[in-house]
């Protein structure tokens, strides 16, 4: 058993450390402001070749495993961009999954370089406002034509659509009647993002106002038969294997903005001195956030035993969705005690904890909530029965 | 079998120092600073050194990026990060004990002699104990010219231009080949590591050579007595018009 890091995965995290360098505070400040895509940071780090850090070595990637990619997306969530930083580039670098799994040779080739050499972003058209987490029930529908499928319907957080030049969407392509499961009937089309066709409406959020997410409407999309990933009405089973992936992801995202807080509030609290003593001399100071160091730091045990499981290709669905809990919360009560212990200046911006609070909180209720993680942690782990 | 014959070779030289964001403490006993299970970097002249070099590479004027340090075992790390970066290829002249300027420039010289490379370069000092002598103790060895502090260096086929960084302003010098270089801090901004190229590093050459094997006397000349925590800074006087600064400054003097 073996919990250190190797000099390889070392010099990795040091590499990102130096690719982030130049984006600080002002820089994310600003992005946020202005509601501008971090394009100079994406391009830093699509330069520097780590958007295909988990494609094949035949397109161009580096063929490295979730555990490589979830040190580098640790470390990025880490370094002052919080969740802006790491959704500008995540997107690319997990979204394409299903094209690496169930594309064509030919469909790899055509749409995974551009990915992964950043000429081109993509972006999700997965959940709809009327289905949420029951994807069965989703309504954009995809019918046949002669040449290929027309998409008609609406999707929902569709992040990064803005700036996107591609879209994955899933449709159903046989009616939900006549399919024995509601998952089944359901396709994954890889497409050009049609501004034409595909109307995009930002939605302003809480938080991570630099990377936007969108309501988007699909008028009468027309797409050819080679838009299709893998079999038609398997698209659902598709997705599946990027799930515990991205649950990985989404917990060392939220340790990483946890442990930028805490370091953030640690230093506070040493230079801070009131009543002639650095604030974090008093134990109701240092103690909460000594407790959010340890749940941090178990936290990212628990996303790194499923990572290395996935990376062994074994069974890591408990353990992801452990991960995702515990990462979830261990992140937002670390941002929320280090504003805490900044006091009055934890609400002002130019101490950046505020902002970290605000992006850290999404990893609690997305992808999926914590009902949902302990439903299937009761269902899965315990043999409990079902409760929906 | 094709060979390929390398005409211009740069060698850079490169040394690990506690890494620059670290906060350095003295060990207890008083005999230097303390680096145990700290994090030790490329220095960061040395790192605009090897910069320089990776861009004369791809400007064309040389062929290959040769990263040369003496040091402990340890320094494996740092050559790592060098080929990374984009050096071809990387020594360590492994030795157990901490060498000063001169057994190093002694040290190098010594492996120069199967290289031959064009140009040396190094950083204007190290930033551990800032000594700024190994580039010019290694061009006084070997009898080649020497241009330090460079913020701009051109390399042609038979000479290379150097601005240098001197007190007064900025010297420009034209020194025949082989020569040493060393970098000031505004010569590059040294690039980040691509991932590619971080996987690339795993696959070059990184050859090991133990320092005693070189017949080199590499004793130390200087014994250290005694280290110390520079002594903690005072609180300064706040004063409000130009007249009390005079006022204060007298009192100084007359202190």
């Amino acid at each position: 058993m073996d919990f250190g890091l190797s000099d390889d995965q070392l010099a990795l995290i040091e590499a990102v450390e130096r690719t982030c360098a130049p984006f600080d505070d002002e820089y994310w400040s600003r992005c946020e402001e202005e509601h501008h895509f971090p394009h100079e940071f994406y391009k830093a780090f699509a330069d520097g070749g780590w958007i295909g850090i988990a494609m094949p070595e035949e397109f161009g990637g580096a063929g490295l495993g979730i555990t490589e990619a979830a040190l580098l997306m640790l470390t990025v969530s880490r370094m002052g961009g919080a969740m802006a930083a790491a959704s500008s580039i995540h997107i690319n670098i997990f979204g394409p999954h299903p094209i690496v799994v169930h594309g064509t040779q030919e469909q790899k080739q055509r749409w995974l370089p551009p990915i992964i050499e950043g000429r081109e972003k993509t972006c999700f058209g997965i959940t709809e406002p009327d289905a949420g987490l029951d994807t069965g029930r989703i309504k954009t529908k995809a019918e046949r034509t002669d040449d290929g499928y027309v998409i008609n319907g609406q999707k929902i957080w569709t992040s990064t659509a803005q700036v996107a030049d591609n879209i994955l969407i899933l449709a159903r392509t046989t009616p939900r009647e006549e399919c024995e499961k509601s998952i089944d009937g359901l396709s994954l089309f890889y497409t050009k993002l049609d501004r034409e066709r595909i109307e995009i409406r930002r939605i302003e959020k809480m938080g991570r106002a630099a990377v936007d997410s969108n309501q988007i409407f699909i008028d009468n999309l027309h797409v050819g038969r080679d838009a299709l990933i893998g079999e038609e009405g398997q698209g659902f089973r598709a997705l599946l294997h990027g799930l515990n992936p991205e649950r990985i992801i989404n917990a060392v995202e939220s340790i990483g903005i946890g442990r930028d807080a805490l370091a953030r509030a640690t230093q506070y609290a040493k230079d801070r001195i009131v009543f002639d003593r650095p604030i974090g001399q008093n134990q109701s100071v240092a103690h909460p956030l000594a407790r959010s160091w340890v749940e941090l730091e178990a936290a990212y045990l628990m996303a790194m035993r499923a990572a290395t499981l996935y990376d062994r290709g074994e069974s890591c669905g408990l353990e992801a969705n452990a991960a995702k809990l515990l990462g979830s919360e261990a992140g937002y009560n670390a941002a929320h005690q280090s504003f805490l212990t900044l006091g009055g200046m934890g609400y002002a911006k130019e101490y950046q904890i505020e902002r970290l609070l605000r992006e850290v909180i999404i990893a609690r209720t997305a992808p999926v909530s914590t009902n949902m993680v302990l439903n299937f942690i009761s269902e899965r782990a315990l043999g409990l029965p079902r409760s929906y | 079998m094709l060979e390929i014959v390398v005409q211009s070779r740069i060698v850079v030289l490169v040394k690990q120092v506690l890494d620059a964001n670290v906060r350095p403490r003295v060990r207890p006993d008083g005999s230097g600073v303390d680096l145990a299970h700290l994090k030790l970097s490329m220095n960061p002249f040395d790192e605009i050194a090897l910069e320089a070099a990776i861009r004369l590479k791809e400007q064309g004027a040389a062929q290959e990026v040769v990263a040369l340090t003496v040091g402990r075992g340890k320094a494996q790390d740092t050559l790592r990060a060098a080929l990374a970066m984009g050096a071809d290829r990387s020594i360590l002249v492994e030795s157990e004990f901490e060498l000063e300027p001169l057994a190093i420039a002694k040290t190098v010289r010594s492996v120069l002699a199967d290289i031959e490379p064009v140009l040396v370069i190094a950083g204007k000092q190290a930033i551990d104990d800032d000594c700024h002598q190994t580039g010019q103790m290694l061009a006084a060895l070997l009898g080649w010219g020497q241009a330090l502090c460079a913020s701009r260096i051109a390399l042609s086929p038979d000479q290379v231009e150097v601005d240098c960084e001197v007190d007064n302003g900025r010297e420009t010098l034209r020194l025949p080949l082989p020569a040493v270089v060393t970098t000031d801090l505004r010569l590059n901004t040294p690039r980040s590591i691509s991932l590619p190229n971080l996987m690339k590093a795993k696959s070059k050459p990184l050859d090991i050579v133990a320092s005693s094997t070189l017949g080199i006397d590499v004793r130390p000349r200087l014994k250290i007595v005694e280290v110390r925590e520079p002594p903690v800074r005072s609180a300064g006087v706040r004063v409000h018009s130009a007249a009390e600064i005079a006022q204060v400054l007298k009192d100084l003097e007359a202190a």
